[in-house]
């Protein structure tokens, strides 16, 4: 067994010659036995030298888009797989650098305070995961992740006209299990006595589980915990799918599309060249960007009242978020503060610095063409802040920074699920600011639909396209 | 024979990992890097390792488990108690003077058993595996006035943001020496209002430990707070001065 262990490693050889000789038979069989793998169909082999940055010619499930959900999906998916390398993930991302990702430019929150039970359910759930994150997402060796979670709560404010919707919502977020309380205007002001509760009839305060976390170490850690578990990773763009078309006829004599992609292809950047990758499922995990990905395979682009006629209603929306210096400002225990102007601001590090923004009014939503920020639309935000916290009044702007919703148009709420024309086309997208906070749930959710076949812990079946279709809306009433 | 892996898929990203570490480790002893050595080429021995970190899961959930059954029929603070003693801690009954520990070995006097309505006072479970599931059996004594946490390896940030239901009657708290804490979980202690003595000594993994005794100051104003065993001394560092 030792000599075999030797032969094994790549060991220098050994002065003995006797032993020399030993291994390099063993070398020998090891190598004859790799090429007739090799030969067999199915192997990643093949004649012709090919670039090593290209994506795998045959991958099981491809997911489009490697931000925090995309990887949440490739690390579920290698969790749940009953046999070794029994499912080939391949993650495509265009973007190395991930410079203009949703996923590490957001502020990093994470609350239960929202309307739909499914959301309360699926932060919950999320909170539960990053709670045991070492448990999950360890790697042998490797430092155990550290998410650098702030457990500061959010705070979130009401006036006369919307108390009786928060207070509807504190049913709901209680119902559901969630750990919120609500505070009177006294109570407010007892607590954080830096708050000016002018036009505040009512605040909920979330108690355990909410606060703020570190984005990039959430997505490393998935990351690196599918890359070790196996998952294919390419750095390249979706930029079309082969797909085979089967026309079927309805009842009333229209004709029906149903689409099944046989083929991605993948491009390298900066290069002509593209690798069709052979795949059985794709999952568009784009994010911002999954609009155009849904329209590369003609989701939209029918007629007007069919369902191929439907677009992905997923578009980017830019935020602002302004990081201020404030000496005097609340100290460690400022919790993520929203008003019900719309103006939230967090405390970031120790050093008196928050990052504060606002989410603009339909009319005035700012162009998506690129990242750069308006600072004139601080002005609109500082009364805003100055009023609620005195302290902000002298306040200065450091540092800015812009960043992408995927913004769901129809109703603000994920869209997870399949395609019902597009047979092997799964979302997870449109989650507009919250799919960092819900990004391991919807993983899992996602790895359960494809690997099982239906949602078996959280049931998202009320986030499918099929809302879209009958134009119902679910809507989010405390989105931020 | 052990089963071999294919290199293909090792964990390349081992060098760079390092620059993500913000403490400096030194580097590993022979029996780790043999072990990771061994794991990266043979499927059986990377399933034994985790075999091994699933076990001490297993046995921090067992010690941390919700004893329903206890409470269900000896009432909360029996159990609670019970729990206490279990894990190797001590405690003292609202209303009376003498503490109940259990010792060395494990063993503790059953005397406890009289006080089924009696609820819990003050806990000390310094050097224990008490955790964030293990507090789901502490929850119903409203009256807790004192916790000692001090050195306990799996109190982490999580734990203490869940101290908030103790948040009318707690008023002395000790984490100190524990090494998971960090500034967030201490951000979550503003929610004990009653707190009056605060001991966050020695925590391995507070950068600014002075700023952070002050601002911790800062949010509880009617709390004592003593941080000890810092090292506070002024970073000494080397500048060239030319001419």
């Amino acid at each position: 067994m030792i000599l075999s262990l030797l032969g094994r490693s790549a060991l220098r050889p050994n002065r003995n010659n006797n032993i020399f000789l030993n291994t390099d038979l063993e070398n020998q069989f090891k190598a004859f036995r790799e090429k007739a793998a090799d030969a067999m169909p199915g192997s990643d082999w093949t004649p012709f030298e090919k670039n090593r940055s290209l994506p795998p010619e045959r991958a099981d499930i491809v997911i489009v888009g490697g931000g925090v959900v995309g990887w949440s999906i490739a690390y579920w998916l290698k969790q749940k797989e009953m046999i070794r390398d029994g499912v080939r993930v391949l993650v495509v991302e265009r973007d190395p650098t991930y410079s203009q990702a949703s996923t590490v430019l957001s502020a990093g929150g994470i609350r239960q305070q929202f309307s739909l039970p499914e959301n309360i359910h699926l932060s919950m759930i999320s909170a539960d995961f990053m709670r045991n994150i070492n448990e999950h997402l360890s790697v042998l060796n490797e430092d155990p992740v550290d998410l650098q979670f702030n457990h500061s709560g959010y705070l979130f404010l009401a006036s006369e006209k919307v108390a009786h919707i928060m207070e509807e919502n504190y049913r709901t977020q209680r119902y559901a299990g969630a750990k919120v309380s609500l505070l009177s205007t006294t109570q407010l002001k007892e607590k954080c006595p830096w708050i000016n509760t002018d036009g505040v009839v009512l605040a909920s305060y979330g108690l355990e589980n909410e606060g703020w976390f570190d984005p990039w170490m959430l997505l490393n850690a998935f990351r690196r915990k599918a890359i070790s578990m196996g998952v294919y990773q390419c750095f390249g763009e979706v930029t079309g799918f082969r797909y085979t078309t089967n026309t079927m006829t309805t009842a009333e004599g229209d004709t029906v599309d149903f689409r099944r992609i046989k083929y991605a292809n993948v491009q390298m950047p900066n290069s002509l060249e593209y690798q069709p990758v052979e795949c059985a499922i794709v999952v568009n995990a784009a994010g911002a960007f999954s609009g155009k990905v849904a329209e590369m395979m003609g989701i939209g682009l029918g007629l007007k009242d069919t369902i191929a006629g439907i677009p992905l209603p997923v578009e980017p929306r830019k935020r602002f978020i302004y990081v201020v210096h404030c000496p005097n400002g609340p100290g460690l225990d400022t919790p993520f503060l929203v008003d019900y102007s719309g103006v939230y601001f967090r405390r970031e590090g120790l050093g008196g610095n928050y990052i504060a923004g606002m989410s603009p009014e339909e009319e005035e939503e700012p162009e998506t063409n690129n990242l750069e920020v308006d600072h004139q639309f601080f002005q609109k935000i500082w009364p805003h802040l100055a009023h609620r916290v005195p302290a902000f009044e002298c306040l200065k702007v450091t540092s800015a920074w812009a960043g992408f919703y995927d913004y769901n148009t129809f109703d603000q709420n994920g869209i997870v699920g399949m395609h019902p024309l597009v047979n092997n086309m799964f979302f997870a997208t449109g989650f507009s600011g919250h799919g960092l906070q819900h990004s391991p749930a919807v993983g899992r959710a996602m790895a359960e639909l494809i690997l099982d076949g239906g949602f078996k812990t959280l049931d998202l079946s009320a986030f499918s396209f099929k809302r879209i279709m009958t134009k119902e809306p679910m809507l989010e009433r405390n989105i931020v | 024979m052990l089963m071999q892996r294919s290199c293909r898929q090792v964990t390349l990203l081992a060098a760079p990992s390092r620059y993500w570490s913000s403490i400096p480790v030194a580097p590993p002893s022979l029996q780790p890097r043999l072990l990771l050595f061994l794991s990266q080429r043979f499927h059986d021995i990377e399933t034994i390792l985790s075999w091994s970190s699933w076990f001490k899961n297993r046995g921090l959930r067992q010690k941390n488990f919700f004893y329903g059954y206890t409470q269900q029929n000896y009432g909360d603070n029996i159990a609670a108690a019970y729990y206490i003693l279990s894990l190797k801690g001590g405690f003292r009954f609202a209303g009376q003077s003498e503490w109940f520990r259990s010792d060395r070995r494990g063993k503790f006097n059953w005397d406890f058993m009289n006080h089924r309505d009696t609820s819990i006072e003050e806990v000390d479970v310094s050097n224990t595996l008490i955790n964030y599931t293990g507090l789901e059996n502490l929850v119903k004594q409203r009256g807790l006035c004192t916790l000692s946490v001090s050195g306990c390896a799996e109190v982490d940030d999580w734990f203490l943001s869940r101290l908030h239901i103790f948040q009318d009657t707690l008023e002395e708290l000790d984490i100190s020496n524990c090494p998971r804490i960090s500034v967030g979980g201490l951000a979550a202690l503003q929610k004990l209002r009653g707190l009056r003595r605060l001991d966050v000594s020695s925590l391995p993994r507070l950068q600014n430990p002075g700023l952070v005794a002050i601002l911790l100051e800062e949010m509880l104003p009617h709390c004592h707070v003593t941080a000890i065993g810092y090292d506070h001394s002024l970073i000494y560092s080397h500048t060239q001065t030319d001419g």
